[in-house]
This record gives structure tokens, sequence and C-alpha cells, in this order.
């Protein structure tokens, strides 16, 4: 298996501010590779370097064995980039827009007519062939961005934060697309803020906080390196939290107390929970699920995600 | 065989154009004719009447014409590289999208030089039409006289883009064009000639790309001697131009691909 990307020690600076420091990874072809982190995290400079929009202030990166601060007209014909602020041509339908982005690659009109009608279809927008982008739902915008991404049969698909400000509904459907594109052997990178979106969607992904690299792995190992099996979340009436907290230490492996809520992590959830009960807690509710990647993310930064 | 990278934005320019050509002819066609109507006939007919002898030998609607013909092309070049330009790299964000492809960002100011140039070349064919149906010249004499119109038209395109880049937002675009462009456009030769001028003001009119375009315009439709040597105006101009792009590159660069 080739490597598609490869980064060492990328870094990225703007004036004093590091935006990426240093981070090591690498992306295999037809794997999708996640980059999950918060705000500020530094997600979308790594994407634009990798775009070959925005030079690498040092390092290392190689991108379908090109340099991507020399080869950078060859390497983004082979690119397919959905951004995270729209810039679709409002003012244009919905197939106007597919094929202007298609000149854009110098693709032949009939090139690009033979392409857009699989691709409407793929986006769910063969309705909508006609109408202009103005009118479209957030969701559809979305999908046609993506649809743009993929008129050139790019290589490699750059996609930043695909799904925030959906509905979960147009989530749902787009990541759905996103699916079928990965059965295709499509290589996906995907920066999202949202833990469920890289469980689904991601092979491998790396954990981003503060322009570094806190953790790499698959989901389901993160998961089992970073956190115990299982997540006892208990709820207390106002107040009452702050006197318990003490005591509830040593009742899990390990105790995150967040401002309405006390997270138990456990192998064993049953064993916690009668523990919990023997020791007379006035708790309001008791909730026992899977640890998610959410709970990987504050275990590394001591911070939720999603504030 | 490859299309040049810069035409395949200036072919998105014109299909983007395509949705609002209709307007936009019926005002280029609208404003020389209002023009020439109010001041060539009307004010025109006060002149005349004071000056028998014509201004610069002519009447004064001939003396006008040709002026107004590089107006107006200077005008649709600011036009083409104010708002527009701000709104590719602000609001519409259209510079972003095409810069994710092959296409990079000397063609994408190169395309849009170029496409500034099909829009000052169709305002002023339109131009040089009116200027036939008002008896000012024979055709072929208003056709030639695109030629400067157009150079003066790209000068300012290249000029007024590489000021756009540099400006962050478009309290500055109006203030370029209440105290650069409209003055340019009134005190450049187009009204009355630059000699009624203060003498010290004079010169500045010279700086002016818009003198250099009306000086040519004239000579070529009034058939008067030029007042400078045309190829030391059209040298100047292509300065402009030349100018005006090598120092909108590296700040859109700077903008566009941090
Ligand atoms: N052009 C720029 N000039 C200066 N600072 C910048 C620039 N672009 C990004 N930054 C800064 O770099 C940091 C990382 O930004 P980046 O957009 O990469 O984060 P992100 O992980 O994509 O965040 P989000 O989830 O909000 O999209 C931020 O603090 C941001 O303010
Ligand atoms: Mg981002």
């Amino acid at each position: 298996m080739t490597n598609l990307i490869e980064a060492r020690g990328l870094t990225k600076t703007f004036g004093d501010f590091t935006a990426v420091d240093a981070i090591d990874f690498h992306v295999v072809e037809g794997e999708s590779f996640g980059f999950l982190g918060p705000n500020g995290a530094g997600k979308t400079s790594t994407m634009r370097m990798i775009g070959a929009v925005s030079p690498i202030s040092a390092g290392s990166l190689t991108v379908l064995g090109l340099d991507p601060m020399k080869d950078g007209p060859q390497l983004r014909s082979r690119l397919g980039v959905i951004p995270q602020e729209e810039n679709l041509d409002l003012e244009l339908t919905v197939t106007e827009n597919l094929v202007m982005y298609g000149r854009y690659f110098d693709m032949s009109r009939s090139e690009i007519r033979a392409r857009v009608d699989d691709l409407l279809e793929f986006s769910q927008l063969t309705e909508k062939r006609d109408d202009k982008v103005e009118a479209l739902s957030g969701g559809m915008k979305r999908r046609l961005t993506i649809a743009r991404g993929l008129i050139n049969d790019p290589d490699l698909l750059i996609l930043d934060e695909p799904t925030t400000g959906l509905d979960p509904q147009a989530r749902h459907i787009l990541w759905d697309r996103l699916y079928r594109l990965k059965q295709q052997g499509v290589t996906l990178l995907i920066t999202t803020h949202y833990m469920d979106e890289a469980e689904q969607l991601c092979d491998r992904l790396v954990v981003m906080d503060k322009a570094q690299i806190v953790a790499e792995g698959s989901p389901s190992s993160l998961i089992e390196e970073h956190s115990p099996r299982e997540v006892v979340e208990l709820r207390f009436a106002v107040g009452v939290l702050e006197e318990v907290s003490e005591q509830l230490d040593g009742l899990a492996k390990r105790t995150e107390i967040l401002a309405d809520r006390a997270l138990l992590y456990t192998d064993d959830a049953e064993q916690t929970i009668h523990e919990i009960n023997e020791a007379g807690f006035e708790h309001e509710a008791v909730l026992v699920r899977r640890s998610s990647l959410e709970d990987v993310f504050l275990r590394l930064t001591g911070r939720s995600l999603v504030e | 065989m490859a299309t040049p990278v810069a035409f395949r934005v200036f072919e998105s320019e014109a299909l983007w154009y395509r949705r609002v050509w209709r307007g936009s002819v019926f005002s280029s066609f609208l404003n020389p004719v209002l023009y020439l109507l109010a001041m060539g006939l009307g004010l025109g007919t006060l002149v005349d009447a004071n000056l028998p002898e014509g201004v610069e030998g002519v009447s004064y609607l001939t003396f006008l014409a040709p002026g107004l013909l590089a107006a107006t092309a200077m005008q649709t070049g600011a036009g083409e590289g104010s708002w527009k330009i701000m709104a590719g790299i602000k609001w519409r964000k259209s510079y972003h999208a095409k810069l994710a492809t092959p296409i990079g960002v000397r063609d994408l100011v190169f395309g849009l030089m170029l496409w500034a140039a099909f829009r000052v070349l169709l305002v002023s064919f339109v131009f040089a039409i009116v200027m036939v149906a008002f008896r000012v010249s024979p055709l072929w004499q208003s056709l030639l006289a695109i030629g400067p119109a157009l150079l003066v038209g790209v000068a300012m395109a290249a000029a007024t883009t590489s000021y756009t880049v540099r400006i962050k937002n478009d309290v500055n675009l109006a203030m370029y064009f209440r105290f650069v462009v409209i003055p340019m456009f009134l005190f450049s030769g187009v009204f009355f000639p630059i000699t009624q001028l203060p003498e010290w003001l004079q010169p500045i009119a010279f700086i002016t790309p818009l003198w250099h375009g009306v000086q040519m315009c004239r000579a070529l439709v009034v058939g008067v001697e030029p007042v400078i040597a045309p190829w030391i105006s059209i040298a100047y101009l292509t300065g402009w131009i030349v100018a005006g792009t090598a120092l909108a590159l590296a700040p859109f660069r700077r903008r566009l691909k941090p």
C-alpha cells in the first residue's frame, strides 16, 4: 500500500502564531482519514497545506508523491476539495456550477456533460439541476459542493467539516454519500468536530488540539487505549455535585466531573452502579453507555469537544 | 490542446456575465446616449453659441464625444478592478474556489485582466456606434478610437485591482471613486481642454492615464494633431497595465494563499 500523504514535522505559522506545530502523519491509499479537533485546532490550516493553497512553514509534506510547494497545479488537478467555507456561485444554476468547475480542470464540455448526470444523481440533485444555487438548502449546497469536488475524478478528496451546520437528517444523507465514496475506494481526508462523524466515517484518525496531534489510531483503538469500555453518567440536583465529587473518586477507573454530571469510566458498569447504590448517593439519573471518541477527547485534553 | 489557464478564468467570468449581460449592455448603451444628449447637444448649444470658432476647432459635441469614449472605458476598467474583485476575495469567495483547482494566482490575475479588456472592448464598441449615430465621426474613425480606449480601460482595471487587493473593506473603495476616479473623469480634458486648468494643475492631468487616452481618441476622431506623440501615450498606458498587474500579484497571493 502506498502513502498518499506523508507529513513530517509539518508546521504552519502566521507571524508569531503557530497554527500547526510540527505534526507527523501519513494517509494510505483507499483509507478514510480523519482530523478531529475543536475550533482553532489547526485542521483547516493543515488541509490547506495539503491542498497546495497555503505554503508550508516548516517540515516536509508529500501529497500523491508530489511536493505541494513546487507542483501545485499538477497536484491540485488530482484533488477534490470541499472547503469549510461555502464558495459556490450562487447566481448560477446547479449544473452551471459543475460545468464551470470542470472547465477549471480543462475538461471538455462533452467530458463534463458525461459526468454531470452521474454526479447529480449521486448528490440527489437531479431535480434541482436547473435551479439557482441561491435557492438550495444548506444540505443541498453541501452535496453540490461535494459533487463539484468530484468532477475531476480526484485521487484524494479533502472534506473540511463536511456536515457542520446541517440538521441531523441532512447529516445522515451526507454520511451515506461519503460512505459510498469510501466503498468505491476513494481516499477521503475528513476534518470534523463531531465524534460520531469520525466514528462513522474514519478508518483512522488523529486527534488535534492546540496545533498538535495528541493521539492517533482507529476509532475503536483510541477508545480502547484512552477510555475504559463503559461510562456511567450520573446526574445530580444543582449543588449536590460539588459535595459528592470527592467521594465519587475511587468508584471507577477514572472520573470526570462536568458542569451538570459526573462521568465514571469503568470496564464493568453493572459493578460500578452497584457500588454507587451501596454508597447511597442521591443522584437524579443514571445512564450507562459505551465509551466514545468524545470521552477520548475529554481524556486527552481535559475539555469536552463541543462546548 | 490544453486551454491556457488564464483563459479558463476568462471563460468563467463570461459564464457568470451571461446572467447579467442584458442589464449591463443596456446601461452601456444608455450612458453614452444620455451624456451626449445632455452635455454634447444640450450644453453644447450654449458653448457653440459663445465660441463661433469651436472648441479646438470643432463643435462641442465633436470635441466631447471622443473624450467621453475614453472616460467610459476608464470607468468600466475601474469598475472591473474594484467591487468585483472585492467580491471575489471577500463575499462570493469565488477566487478561493478557483485556486483550489489547477488555476494559480498569476493565471487568475491574467484572466481577470483579460476579462476586463473584453468588457472595455464591449462598452467602447457600443460607444463608437453611438458616436456614429450622433454623426460625430464616420464608422472607421470611431472604430479606430476603440484602440486607445481599450488601453485606458485596462490600465485602470490593472491599477484599481492592485489597490483593491490591498485594502480590507469597501469603505476605501467608495473613497477611491470619490477622490480618484470622479476627479480624473472631470479634470482630464474630457469636458474641456486642460489648458483651461490652473497652471499648477495641468501636470497632474498629464499623469492620469485618462488624459493620454483622451488625447489619442480625440486625435483619431476629430483628426487634430495629438498633443504629444501617440507612441509615448501608448508606452505610458502599457506601463500602467504591466505595473498594475505586477503589483496585484503579491497581495493577491498573500490574501488568497496565506
Ligand atoms: N490567515 C490566517 N492568519 C492568521 N491566523 C490564522 C489564519 N488562518 C488561521 N489562523 C489561525 O490559526 C488557528 C488555526 O486555525 P484553523 O482554521 O486551522 O483551525 P480549525 O481547526 O480549522 O478550526 P475550526 O474548527 O474553527 O475550523 C486559529 O487560531 C486561527 O485564528
Ligand atoms: Mg477549520
